[in-house]
């Protein structure tokens, strides 16, 4: 599957946040990733990886100051991994919902 | 979304940490959503970019109306004469610094220095500054020195918010 099919098979939100975060795949997470201009590294995986646990144990994106603090990436760096935005970039590549925490 | 990328200047006016929480997390949030952030420090603001006095900020006992110790005893207000007593501003500031860690916000000097790792600029305000004898050398890492005229530049098409 080309990537740009991989994209327009995915059921997608208002603000471009996945809408079945069980169908995503790492492919997928590369996918959406390249599609925002980011190649993904072993340093983004940590985050996303991170995240996509935090969601499944606690229902939420993780905040930003969870993710600086439970991982080694500060938050300099998470906002160099995730340009735009790190908090909603990191989870729409994670196909997470939008985060709502406030921090 | 609008096609023209959003900015936001907060200017932050004033020294109590009631007034000055606000300020840093919409400065925060605006970061996290990918928002061109500035946020200019004047007056009593200046106490959160001042190395010497950011550890220090407190909230005020007397003259808010609205000062209850709601989180412990929602029912009972506090009259504002009995903010004048010694000792009122450090069990508040103490009080509401245990809720804000509960809720996993970090204190001001670490909070103020996430805001700066995020990207937001961080601007101490000349005249305020003049006033109170500090130079950038007083200032926390990151923060610099503006005059009001370079902040209407700066702010030029953006989003204000005065607190």
């Amino acid at each position: 599957m080309s990537e740009k099919v991989m994209l327009e098979t995915i059921e997608w939100d208002a603000d471009g946040f996945m809408v079945d975060n069980s169908a995503w795949t790492e492919e997928i997470g590369t996918v959406i990733a390249g599609d925002l201009g980011i190649t993904l590294t072993d340093r983004h995986w940590i985050v996303i990886n991170f995240s996509r646990d935090v969601f499944t144990n606690d229902g939420d994106a993780p905040t930003l100051r969870k993710i600086t603090k439970q991982t080694d990436v500060n938050t300099k760096e998470l906002y160099a991994l995730f340009p735009g935005g790190a908090a909603k970039i990191a989870a729409k590549i994670a196909g997470l919902p939008k985060p709502t925490g406030c921090i | 979304m609008a096609d023209e990328p959003r900015k936001l200047c907060l200017i932050a006016s004033k020294g109590s940490l009631d007034m000055v929480y606000p300020a840093l997390i919409l400065a925060n949030a605006a970061r996290m959503s990918g928002i061109e952030t500035h946020m200019f420090f004047t007056f009593w603001g200046l106490d959160v970019v001042n190395k010497k006095k950011i550890k220090k900020i407190n909230i005020a006992s007397v003259g808010n109306p609205a000062f209850s110790m709601a989180p412990y005893a929602p029912w009972l207000k506090i009259p504002t004469w009995l903010g004048i007593l010694p000792g009122m501003s450090h069990i508040a500031t103490w009080m509401m610094n245990m809720e804000i860690k509960k809720l996993d916000f970090p204190p001001i000097p670490e909070f103020m220095e996430m805001i700066v790792d995020a990207g937001a600029n961080v601007y101490g305000c000349k005249m305020s500054m003049d006033m109170m004898n500090l130079t950038e050398e007083d200032l926390i890492d990151g923060a610099v020195v503006l005059g009001a005229m370079e902040f209407m530049e700066i702010s030029e098409g953006s989003n204000i918010i005065f607190i």
